[in-house]
């Protein structure tokens, strides 16, 4: 320890332990508590008073300051293992150690910074008393009165509740006081355990009753200095950072001595030994009986702190193209310790530590290479929404203001609508109306929840199927999107299987635990899971898309595990027609031998044909000649930026929602009535709620493309073209020519229905002329029908009509024998 | 014998360490030397000496591929050590070094923490045997590594116990100017040398030797040849993963470095979990031993667009002088190349055409998602017993790098076709698919046979099929999964049409049944002279790196073409084709070294697609159930 007295000994600090340590050797520690009572409070705000349980306050044993035990910090490095890195040509640090005035009297800094005790803590303390953000949006501020001091409230809470942790936005300290923030980010170490003894000293005076486990911990989070693992260097070291990634590995518990506990053999005297930079210095005699080497280790009255090293790797979205992710060394202590699994993705705040590599006694020279790694303070989980259903992470990206500026000049022009969906893909040819809707699909609806009225809630995203001859670039523009999204998954029908599109249990090798992996649906909440040859999937797997697609969830019942994951994700499928050519003479459910319950829960069916007229080809064979022949630049100035579209889908879907107006929903009320009009003149239904809530979605969609808040009629105008479109290409009745919902609702285009009962009709007729027969051969009847009727019938048919019959419970089949009941 | 100045370069340090420039300085005097001519054929090349020959803290070479990028490091970029006799404190430079000198001051406010990045790097993967052979002689021609041996013993030893920093410069004068004394030595015993060069790496391989359990992760299984720890100091972002470059730096071989990774005691483990943290395995896999994995401290890196040793290396004025020499000769190469390719597939000329074109593909940019230029060919109909092994061989004799995957169903369930990182080691662990840029992939399907592919076989199909149609790789992070662009030639052999996507299938026709395969091939590759394979060799690697352009008259004639083709035939002309065709037209033009599309050449691009497409169809209808 050393000690820097230059002024007069009434500022002298006595270092912590110092004071414990007197106080093993019995010695009466009130002689430095003279100290104490001074006026000057330096003394009892300076770290090294830090975890001392002072006299000072003679409150009831288990409350007030005194009374509250405190806790090491070690998160803090309050033990240190060695001296620190130096970036600049100032002294280390030392530990602890606290410097003398610089001027005159009172103005006392902590050697090696700027830090004055005194004036820190006041600071803190008038920010906790004062800071108020009316326009606080966290999930952690939810149920607290924004127009009250923020960080009073939560020490209620923390009175009530009795978690002595506190936890600081570090982005509120900078916004009241920037000076403050500029200190607790370069020297956490010194300033944090100052925050601490202001935060108990305030929350005591405030509930002198209550009683805590142990002292209140601050822990700062969202420091701004450091985003990036990538964009650390050797200047953050020693600093306060915060740096999101994912976890990888955690390795188990690790006992960490902080103080070994020795026994003498002989006399039974004890003593303790501090651990120093990962050594004890064991005593070689025995103070109390002089005898040389007869102190012996007693583990179990050593005092440990729990440790966990945590490995975490950068999060896929931080990195550049191209490299390998980076990787750093976590490590967690006490309380903090099984905070994270492996998988999760997570905020740290912590101290970013350089340790060099240890010097072997063996050898003279050393590798010149430090060790790094972060003691953490704390970890915020950043897909912890998932759980809990909250809204979408709203600070995780952000945008700086000339980036909102170009968005919204962007945004203010009238064709952006169609600049935007040009700019989608603009390797493909044509689609227009399909990279529309894709447009669409990206920005999504409105988020509703009527989960108090019972309903749970309602689907924002919109769901797309393309389907169409192969080699109309559909993979192409699955793959498109898929790089577009940030949250995107791309699976293959044929290669996944249910699991792998839900969620498994897996047994972790390492920890024997039983861990639920996500799989591509569960990932991509909130984003989109793309799915290629959607036909070639298996029934089962494509039956677990039927809960997703409609209640935006996931059920699991696997190996004791019981849960339910949102999956929040709009899916854009791609299938191929059964016969490998599109059957222009078939309905879709035909060519792509899907059910249709699944097709109904597409807003949009899209046919990819080839279109086979020359003024098209001219056009194609324009654009797939120039992109073979234009240049980088060229293609630059042709089309937006793909990044410029990511930012602007993310802006929108982050910022932007929009509510219907009443004008839109007169209009889709209309839109919906005259749907239901076109088939009813036929006598039959041609559109069902599930298109009145496509209608709704698609106009949202619109709405948010255009940066506005209110649903207008030209939102709804595009959702009912596009929808109409959409329905041309996929309902249309092949055999009579006219748009039919019934095709993609029930499976069957009304026309076919109207058939089938005709041909049951004259089987009943027909087998109702044969007078009392009980019992009839099926083929035979088969035949009899063939020759009957004028219309070709196929055993599809008859079978089809044989099981109509079966439900009026007019007969039976059992084998091959039809009986009349 | 400037070169040597390496040595030296470190003691301005200790006195400017408040100016960096220096270090620029540096920099700039390396690169500006080995700009000039021959200068960098003096470096001796790790790729062609044996590691034990070489002198530590020397500066070498090494051509090698970016494997794994591991996490960036701080050192102590300036420290001091205090002498413990004297109590006099000196400054030292960390820079390019593993290790400290004795008695640093860990507490002195002078001490520069500074940042470095250490990348594995290994030999480029399936670099053919000629290509390393060329590039051998030409590096002995100028630095014979030969001289080394008479007195190695003896010096090596001087080498350990000298200081770097306080060695006089005098003394090492003798050394360098020795070495360059030897220069007109007789070098017969080059084959002898090459042997020992692989030395350390087939010991590896050996299950019996001590250092068997060090895997080098090499890409391809079967390579030889030295990996390497290169410490990157500037510009870490430039560099990308599977980056081929030509890396100049310090060599490092200290063998301390091994003993701190061993000499470990358990007891001091427990106490300090510091040290657990990192496994064995990653142990093994970051510090492997100096001896086995070297250390190279990078100057400088030149990256490669081809490993082509017939070629000049690096884009400068002599090199496009030897473009516009060669591409006079350019036609005349390629009716040679075609007749010998032409024999080599069996009198089928067309086939041979569409090889050519194959064999001088290649992606040279991306459209959002789609690669353009890449010409995945499918040989189908190829004859069985060995000849697309004696095919592939021949191919290998063309090419700078290649790798033929025989497609068994044993091999496709067993053998690790994507790089996926292994969490514990912390390392990425290759697979067959990390390819340099241009690599040649032979995929032979006629080894197919029938079976179950189980669900790594179904993996490691689906792995290829993404290769050939978007040109990527998604490495396997286990928790995610990271798509990494590259630029792989594939071409596929098989018996029927391949299970595998292909941007171009061309079923092969043999004019002539020779009675003896093997014989046949190698005749045919005997009568060819090695002359003759070099200009082919140069004629592949140049021609894929011509420009190339399209004018506004031609795109219109092709669109008019397009449509007017379209209107006869509107089910068998599709977008898919035009696409292919665009290819064929573009490779053909550069073949012939014509850098513009002339309408002769669209042409010629659509009677050789046609007479591909007729020869397709009757293949069809021959078999009848081909889909």
């Amino acid at each position: 320890m050393i000690l820097i007295d230059d002024s007069s000994a009434v500022n002298t600090i006595v270092p912590s332990n110092l004071i414990t340590k007197l106080k093993i050797l019995g010695l009466n520690t009130s002689l430095f508590n003279v100290f104490s009572v001074l006026p000057s409070e330096v003394d009892m705000s300076s770290p090294l008073m830090y975890g001392t349980p002072s006299s000072r306050v003679e409150g009831t044993p288990r409350s007030g300051v005194g009374g509250t035990p405190a806790r090491q910090r070690p998160d803090l490095g309050s033990i240190r293992k060695a001296p620190q890195v130096d970036l600049h040509s100032e002294p280390p640090s030392a530990d602890g150690a606290v410097a003398s005035e610089q001027a005159l009297g009172q103005k006392l800094v902590i050697w090696g910074t700027d830090v004055n005790v005194g004036t820190c803590k006041e600071k803190f303390q008038r920010f906790l008393q004062r800071f108020i953000d009316p326009t606080s949006n966290e999930d952690e501020n939810a149920g607290l009165d924004l127009n009250e001091p923020l960080y009073m409230q939560k020490l209620e809470e923390i009175s009530v509740v009795g978690e002595p942790v506190l936890n600081v936005n570090c982005s509120h300290v900078q916004s009241f006081d920037a000076d403050l923030y500029r200190q607790l980010i370069s020297y956490p170490q010194e300033v944090i355990p100052t925050f601490d003894m202001a935060v108990n000293e305030l929350f005591f005076e405030r509930f002198p009753d209550s009683i805590l486990e142990h002292q209140i911990q601050v822990r700062p989070y969202n420091a701004l200095k450091t985003r990036n693992m990538r964009s650390l260097n050797p200047e953050d070291i020693d600093q306060m950072i915060t740096i999101s990634g994912m976890v990888i590995r955690t390795s188990q518990l690790i006992p960490e001595m902080q103080e070994a506990f020795f026994q003498c053999q002989v006399c039974a005297f004890s003593t303790c030994v501090e651990v120093d930079r990962g050594r004890i210095a064991e005593p070689a005699v025995c103070r109390n009986c002089n005898t040389t080497h007869s102190l012996a280790l007693i583990h179990n009255r050593s005092a440990f702190s729990d440790k966990q090293m945590i490995k975490v790797q950068e999060s896929p979205d931080d990195m550049p193209a191209g490299q390998t992710p980076h990787t750093t060394i976590v490590y967690a202590h006490n309380d903090l310790v099984d905070k994270v699994q492996p998988g999760d993705r997570i905020n740290i705040t912590g101290i970013y530590r350089a340790v060099p590599m240890r010097e072997n006694p063996r050898q003279s020279n050393v590798k010149s290479v430090y060790k790094t790694h972060i003691d953490v303070i704390h970890f915020r989980k950043t897909d912890e929404k998932r759980l809990h259903g909250l809204d979408e992470d709203s600070d995780q990206k952000l945008f700086t203001e000339e980036r909102v500026q170009i968005l919204k000049e962007l945004a203010s022009k009238p064709d952006v609508y169609d600049r935007l969906s040009s700019a989608l893909a603009p390797s493909i040819y044509e689609h227009e109306d399909i990279k529309k809707g894709i447009l669409l699909q990206l920005f999504g609806g409105t988020r509703k929840d009527f989960s108090q009225t019972g309903r749970g809630n309602f689907r924002a995203e919109v769901n797309i199927l393309l389907c169409g001859d192969p080699g109309t670039s559909k993979s192409q523009l699955l793959q498109y999107v898929f790089n577009l999204v940030p949250r995107g998954q791309y699976t293959s029908g044929k290669g996944s299987s249910a699991v792998g599109l839900t969620a498994y249990v897996m047994k972790d090798p390492e920890t024997k635990q039983l861990v639920l992996q996500t799989g591509a649906l569960v990932l991509s909440d909130n984003g989109i899971c793309c799915i290629d040859e959607f036909d070639k999937m298996s029934d089962s797997t494509r039956s677990v898309l039927h809960e997703v697609m409609e209640q935006q969830t996931l059920s699991i019942a696997k190996a004791g595990i019981i849960c339910q994951l949102n999956a929040r994700t709009s899916v854009l499928a791609a299938a191929n027609p059964v016969e490998s050519q599109w059957n222009p003479k078939k309905t879709t459910i035909e060519n792509i031998q899907l059910p249709h319950t699944l097709l109904s829960r597409f807003d949009l069916i899209f046919l990819m044909l080839d279109p086979q007229d020359e003024a098209y080809d001219r056009r194609l064979a324009h654009h797939l000649v120039a992109l073979y022949y234009q240049s980088e630049e060229q293609i630059e100035e042709e089309f937006l930026d793909m990044a410029v579209l990511k930012d602007y889908i993310a802006y929108a879907r982050t910022y932007i929602n929009p509510r219907l107006n009443e004008e839109a929903s007169q209009a889709l009320i209309e839109a919906y009535v005259d749907m239901r009009k076109i088939g009813s003149g036929r006598g039959m239904v041609s559109a069902y709620p599930r298109q009145l809530e496509s209608l709704i979605r698609l106009a949202e969609a619109h709405a948010k493309v255009r940066f506005s808040d209110k649903v207008e009629t030209i939102d709804v105008e595009e959702a009912k073209r596009l929808h109409r479109e959409a329905l041309k290409q996929s309902a249309t009745d092949p055999r009579t020519g006219f748009v039919d919902i019934s095709i993609i609702t029930t499976g069957m285009s009304a026309t076919a229905r109207k058939r089938k009962e005709e041909v049951a009709q004259a089987l009943k007729k027909m087998i109702q002329s044969k007078g009392k027969t009980p019992a009839m051969k099926y083929q035979q009847l088969f035949d009899d029908l063939r020759g009957q009727s004028e219309a070709a019938i196929t055993k599809d048919m008859f079978e089809e009509a044989l099981r109509a019959l079966a439900d009026e419970d007019y007969l039976t089949v059992t084998g091959k024998t039809v009986r009349l009941l | 014998m400037r070169m040597w100045f390496v040595c030296r370069f470190c003691c301005p340090a200790a006195q400017s360490n408040s100016n960096p420039e220096w270090e620029a300085k540096v920099l700039e005097y390396f690169k500006g030397q080995l700009r000039e001519k021959e200068s960098h054929s003096w470096v001796p090349s790790l790729n062609d000496v044996p590691l034990h020959y070489l002198k530590p803290n020397s500066l070498v070479k090494f051509r090698c591929l970016v494997q794994d990028m591991f996490d960036p490091e701080f050192y102590m970029g300036v420290y001091e050590t205090v002498d413990p006799s004297t109590k006099a404190n000196v400054l030292r430079c960390g820079k390019y070094k593993d290790v400290t000198e004795c008695g640093v001051d860990l507490n002195s406010r002078n001490t520069v923490t500074a940042e470095r990045q250490t990348f594995y790097c290994v030999p480029i993967p399936g670099e053919s045997p000629w290509a390393k052979e060329i590039s051998f002689l030409s590096a002995a021609r100028v630095v014979p590594s030969t001289s080394y041996v008479p007195s190695r013993q003896k010096r090596s030893y001087e080498e350990d116990d000298d200081d770097m920093d306080t060695q006089p410069q005098k003394q090492r004068e003798p050394h360098t100017g020795g070495k360059f004394g030897t220069v007109n030595e007789p070098h017969g015993n080059g084959d002898s040398k090459r042997q020992e060069t692989e030395a350390p790496s087939s010991q590896t391989t050996a299950p019996s030797d001590c250092s068997s359990h060090l895997d080098l992760n090499f890409p391809l299984p079967g390579e030889r040849g030295p990996a390497c720890l290169v410490k990157v100091y500037e510009g870490l972002d430039s560099f990308k993963l599977n980056d081929t470059l030509e890396i100049y730096g310090i060599l490092s071989v200290n063998p301390v470095l091994t003993v701190l990774g061993e000499e470990k005691d358990p007891s001091l483990l427990l106490l300090n979990p510091t040290e657990s943290m990192e496994t064995p395995e990653e142990q093994r896999a970051h510090d492997p031993p100096a001896s086995l994995v070297p250390r190279l401290h990078m100057l400088y890196a030149r990256p490669l667009q081809h490993n082509n040793p017939l070629l000049p290396s690096a884009p400068t004025e002599d090199q496009s002088a030897f473009v516009s020499s060669f591409l006079v000769e350019m036609a005349s190469v390629r009716a040679e190349l075609l007749a010998y390719l032409t024999h080599v597939l069996l009198g089928d000329g067309l086939a041979a055409e569409y090889l050519l074109l194959h064999l001088i593909s290649n992606v040279y940019t991306r459209r959002d998602v789609l690669p353009l230029g890449k010409f995945t060919l499918n040989l189908s109909g190829c004859p069985l017993n060995s000849y697309t092994e004696r095919l592939y061989q021949i191919v290998q004799q063309l090419v700078p790098c290649s790798y033929r995957l025989s497609m068994s169903l044993h091999t496709m369930n067993s053998m690790r076709l994507v790089p996926k990182k292994d969490y514990v080691a912390n390392r990425l662990v290759s697979g067959a698919l990390q390819l340099a840029r241009n690599t040649s992939l032979f995929l032979d399907e006629t080894q197919l046979e029938q079976g179950q592919l189980d669900s790594s076989g179904v993996r490691n199909i689906t792995a290829l099929g993404n290769l050939i149609s978007w040109q990527k790789v998604d490495y396997d992070f286990s928790y995610h999964q990271m798509e990494f662009p590259c630029n792989i030639n594939v071409l596929v052999t098989s018996e029927g049409r391949s299970l595998l996507p292909s941007d171009c299938q061309v079923p092969l026709q043999p004019q002539v049944t020779p009675p003896n395969m093997e014989e046949y091939l190698t005749t045919i590759h005997m009568a060819q002279f090695t002359s003759q394979i070099n200009k082919f060799r140069v004629y592949l690697s140049l021609a894929r790196t011509l420009d190339y352009s399209i004018s506004d008259e031609v795109t219109k004639a092709v669109e008019d073409d397009f449509v007017d083709m379209r209107k006869d035939d509107p089910q068998s002309v599709t977008a898919e084709d035009l696409h292919r065709m665009l290819v064929v037209a573009r490779l053909l033009s550069l073949s012939l070294g014509q850098t513009t599309l002339s309408r002769d050449g669209w042409m010629r691009a659509k009677h050789i697609d046609m007479l591909r497409r007729s020869r397709t169809e009757q293949q069809k209808s021959l078999n009848g159930n081909e889909p």
